[in-house]
C-alpha cells in the first residue's frame, strides 16, 4: 500500500460520510449503498465508478478500501509536502489517475480497451441518442488514432500517449475545504 | 410495629397532597391561563437566554481543552467538505471543445463524468438532508454528540445535571401539559360542535383551537418568533410551508386558525381528527381517496371557494426534510388557482433537533426526544401572498414560491424530490445527462437518428 497523506480532520469527515452511506451498519458499503446517492445514480457512468471501489469479485468495500479509491483523487500539489521516501508512486500520481480512468473503460480488466468495450462505454455515456453506426465509426476513429501497435486495442501506454497533453492532475482531483 | 408507621403515613400523605396542589396551581397560573389568554410571562425566553450562555461557556471549555492537548476542535462544515466545480456538465464539455472545429469524441471526456461521480460520493446535496443537521458546537445532549471531544469533568457534571433536569422535571411536566392540551382539544371541540353553525360557533371554535395549541406549544417549551404577521393567511387561501416535523402544525396553528389536510387515521389521532372536524371544517381524506388526484383537487378547490372557511395548511414537500434545505414542491396545491400564502419555518438546532427522521424513529420515540430536549426554538416568517402569473404553469409557480421560502428562511433551494428519502431517482434525469453529452459529441445541428 502506497501512502498518501490525508489530514486527521479529513479522515474524520470521510469516516462520517462512510458511516452515513452505510445503511446496513455493518462496516462495509455495498453497491446499493452507492446507488442511493441520487447524483451518482443519474451519472451516465455511475455504475462504472461504483465498480471501481470494489476489488475483483467482491461486493463489499470497507473503509480502508473506500479511502484507498478516493486517494486517487487527491490533488497532486499536496505531494510536494510529502516528498519523502515512500517507495513506489503515490496513489494520486498522474500515472495512477490515468490508470483509474483506463480501468473505467476496461470492462473485463484484461489491461486492453477493445472496440467492443469502447462501444459499450460510449453507449453508457450517450444513451439512445446516437445510432449504432455513428457510435461505431466514432469508436473506430478513436482506436485508429490511439493504436500504435496494430492490435486494434488500446493498451495503457497507448492511452497515456493520447492523453499526454491533457491536464489530468487538475481534471481528476477533488479539493478538500479545510 | 404498624402503629409506628401510621403518623408517618398521614404526614407523607399530607405532604404529597400539598405538593400536588402547589404543583397544579403553579401549572394553572403560569401555563394554562396564559395559554388561554394568549399572553406570555417571558419565562421561556429567559430560559432560552440562559441556555445560550451555558452553551457558549461549554464551547469555550472544549476549545480550551483542545488547545491544551494541542489538537484542533472538530468543526462540522455545513457548506460541504469539498470544493465542487460550479459549472454544469454541459459547460465543462463545451470548454474542452472550444476552438475545435469538428465535435468529436475525446478519451478524456470520461474524466468529467468520473470526477463528478466521485465528488457526489464524497458529498452530495440530497442524502444529507434526510438526517439531523450537525451542530457547530455541542449542546450538552448525548444524541448530538458525534466527534465532539475534550469534554472535561465539569462539562460531564453539567451534562449529568442536564439529564436530571430534562428527564426528571421537564419531561413529566411536558407530558402532563401535552395530555391536558390534547384532552381539552377533544372535549372542547366536541362541545362547540353542539352549537348551530354560525358566527358564534366559528368564534368559539377559533378560541378553542388556539387555546389548545398554545398549551401544546408550552408542552414542547417552544419559543417561537413570528415575523411579518401582517401577511398572515386569510380565508380562501392556501398556506404553504416547508416541512420539518409534525410540530410545524402546532407552531403555525397556535398563531392563527387553519383548516388541516390529511389522511384519516385510526386510534388516538382518529379521535382528535373527528373531534376537530365537529368544531370547524377540516379536510380529512380516506386512504383510498388520496390516490385520486382529481378528487383531492376538487375538495381543496371547494374549500377555498367558500370564503367563510379557514385557509388550508399544506406542506407541499410531502415529507419531512431536515431544515437545511427546501426540496421540490409537489404541484397539486399550486394548480388550484387561489392565493398562496408562503410561510418559512426555521428551527434553531442548538436547543433540540426538531427533524423527524421517520425511517429511523417512530412517532412516540420522536415525541419523547422532543420533550426531553432543552427547548424548540424557531422563527416563522409570513411572506407576502403570491398568485400564479400569466403564462406561468403550476410547476414554475411552485418553484417561485419555493425559492421565496428558501431565501427567507436561509435554506438551500433544491430541485430534488423529497421522495428520494425512500424512493429511487427517476431514470429520466440520467437520460437528460446522456442527451446533453450526445449533443456535444455529434453537434446539435446534425441529424440525430435514433437506434
Amino acid at each position: 500500500c502506497v501512502c498518501v497523506t490525508v489530514s486527521h480532520s479529513q479522515i474524520t469527515r470521510l469516516y462520517s460520510r462512510f458511516h452515513s452511506l452505510d445503511k446496513g451498519e455493518n462496516g462495509a458499503l455495498s453497491r446499493e449503498d452507492f446507488q442511493r446517492i441520487p447524483e451518482l445514480a443519474i451519472n451516465p457512468l455511475g455504475d462504472r465508478i461504483i465498480n471501481a471501489f470494489f476489488p475483483e469479485g467482491e461486493d463489499q468495500v470497507n473503509f480502508r478500501g473506500f479511502m484507498r479509491t478516493l486517494a486517487h483523487f487527491r490533488p497532486v500539489e499536496d505531494n510536494e509536502k510529502n516528498k519523502v521516501l515512500t517507495p513506489g508512486e503515490p496513489l494520486n500520481s498522474r500515472t495512477n489517475k490515468l490508470l483509474f480512468a483506463f480501468r473505467l473503460y476496461d470492462l473485463d480488466r484484461d489491461d486492453k480497451i477493445s472496440r467492443d468495450e469502447l462501444l459499450q462505454v460510449l453507449r453508457m455515456m450517450v444513451g439512445v441518442n446516437i445510432s449504432d453506426e455513428q457510435l461505431g465509426s466514432i469508436a473506430d476513429r478513436t482506436i485508429q488514432e490511439a493504436d500504435t501497435n496494430g492490435d486494434m486495442c488500446i493498451s495503457f501506454n497507448e492511452f497515456t500517449k493520447v492523453l499526454e497533453k491533457v491536464d489530468v492532475e487538475q481534471k481528476m482531483s477533488i479539493r478538500f475545504l479545510h | 410495629m404498624e402503629s409506628y408507621l401510621f403518623p408517618f403515613d398521614s404526614l407523607i400523605c399530607m405532604l404529597l397532597g400539598i405538593s400536588f396542589t402547589v404543583w397544579f396551581t403553579l401549572l394553572l397560573v403560569f401555563i394554562i391561563v396564559p395559554a388561554i389568554l394568549g399572553v406570555s410571562f417571558g419565562i421561556r425566553r429567559l430560559y432560552m437566554n440562559s441556555l445560550i450562555k451555558l452553551f457558549e461557556w461549554a464551547t469555550l471549555r472544549m476549545e480550551r481543552g483542545a488547545r491544551e492537548k494541542n489538537q484542533h476542535l472538530y468543526k462540522p462544515y455545513s457548506n460541504g467538505i469539498i470544493a465542487k466545480e460550479p459549472a454544469s456538465l454541459e459547460q465543462e464539455i463545451q470548454e474542452m471543445r472550444r476552438g475545435g472545429a469538428e465535435p468529436e469524441f475525446d478519451m478524456s471526456d470520461i474524466f468529467n463524468f468520473c470526477r463528478r461521480g466521485v465528488e457526489s460520493i464524497v458529498d452530495d446535496e440530497v442524502t444529507k438532508r434526510f438526517t439531523a443537521e450537525e451542530l457547530e458546537s455541542w449542546n450538552l445532549l448525548t444524541r448530538s454528540n458525534y466527534n465532539f471531544h475534550h469534554i472535561s469533568t465539569r462539562l460531564t457534571a453539567l451534562w449529568g445535571v442536564g439529564v436530571l433536569i430534562r428527564y426528571g422535571f421537564l419531561l413529566p411536566l411536558r407530558v402532563t401539559l401535552a395530555f391536558t392540551g390534547v384532552g381539552l382539544l377533544v372535549v372542547q371541540s366536541s362541545i362547540v360542535g353542539l352549537f348551530p353553525n354560525g358566527r358564534m360557533k366559528n368564534y368559539l371554535s377559533d378560541k378553542v383551537h388556539l387555546m389548545c395549541y398554545r398549551i401544546c406549544v408550552r408542552a414542547l417549551t417552544a419559543i417561537i418568533t413570528y415575523h411579518d404577521s401582517e401577511n398572515k393567511p386569510k380565508n380562501g387561501g392556501i398556506c404553504v410551508a416547508n416541512h420539518t416535523s409534525p410540530i410545524d402544525v402546532i407552531i403555525l396553528a397556535s398563531d392563527g386558525c387553519y383548516a388541516m389536510v390529511g389522511q384519516v387515521h385510526g386510534g388516538l389521532m382518529g379521535v382528535i381528527q373527528r373531534a376537530m372536524v365537529k368544531a370547524c371544517p377540516h379536510i380529512w381524506f380516506e386512504r383510498s381517496e388520496v390516490k385520486d388526484r382529481h378528487l383531492v383537487a376538487k375538495r381543496l378547490s371547494d374549500h377555498v371557494a367558500d370564503k367563510s372557511k379557514l385557509p388550508i395548511l399544506i406542506f407541499p414537500e410531502g415529507t419531512c426534510i431536515n431544515n437545511t434545505s427546501v426540496m421540490m414542491f409537489k404541484k397539486g396545491s399550486f394548480e388550484i388557482g387561489c392565493t398562496v400564502y408562503p410561510v418559512a419555518i426555521k428551527y434553531d438546532p442548538r436547543f433540540g433537533d426538531a427533524f423527524w427522521n421517520s425511517s429511523k424513529f417512530g412517532m412516540v420515540n420522536y415525541l419523547l426526544h422532543m420533550m426531553s430536549s432543552w427547548a424548540i426554538v424557531c422563527s416563522v416568517w409570513y411572506l407576502p401572498p403570491m398568485s400564479r402569473m400569466e403564462g406561468e404553469d403550476a410547476v414554475q409557480f411552485a418553484n417561485r414560491v419555493k425559492a421565496a421560502i428558501a431565501r427567507k428562511g436561509g435554506l438551500a433551494d433544491l430541485l430534488w424530490d423529497g421522495g428520494l428519502k425512500r424512493g429511487k431517482v427517476k431514470e429520466v434525469f440520467k437520460e437528460e445527462q446522456q442527451k446533453l453529452y450526445s449533443k456535444v459529441l455529434v453537434g446539435s445541428s446534425e441529424d440525430r437518428s435514433r437506434s
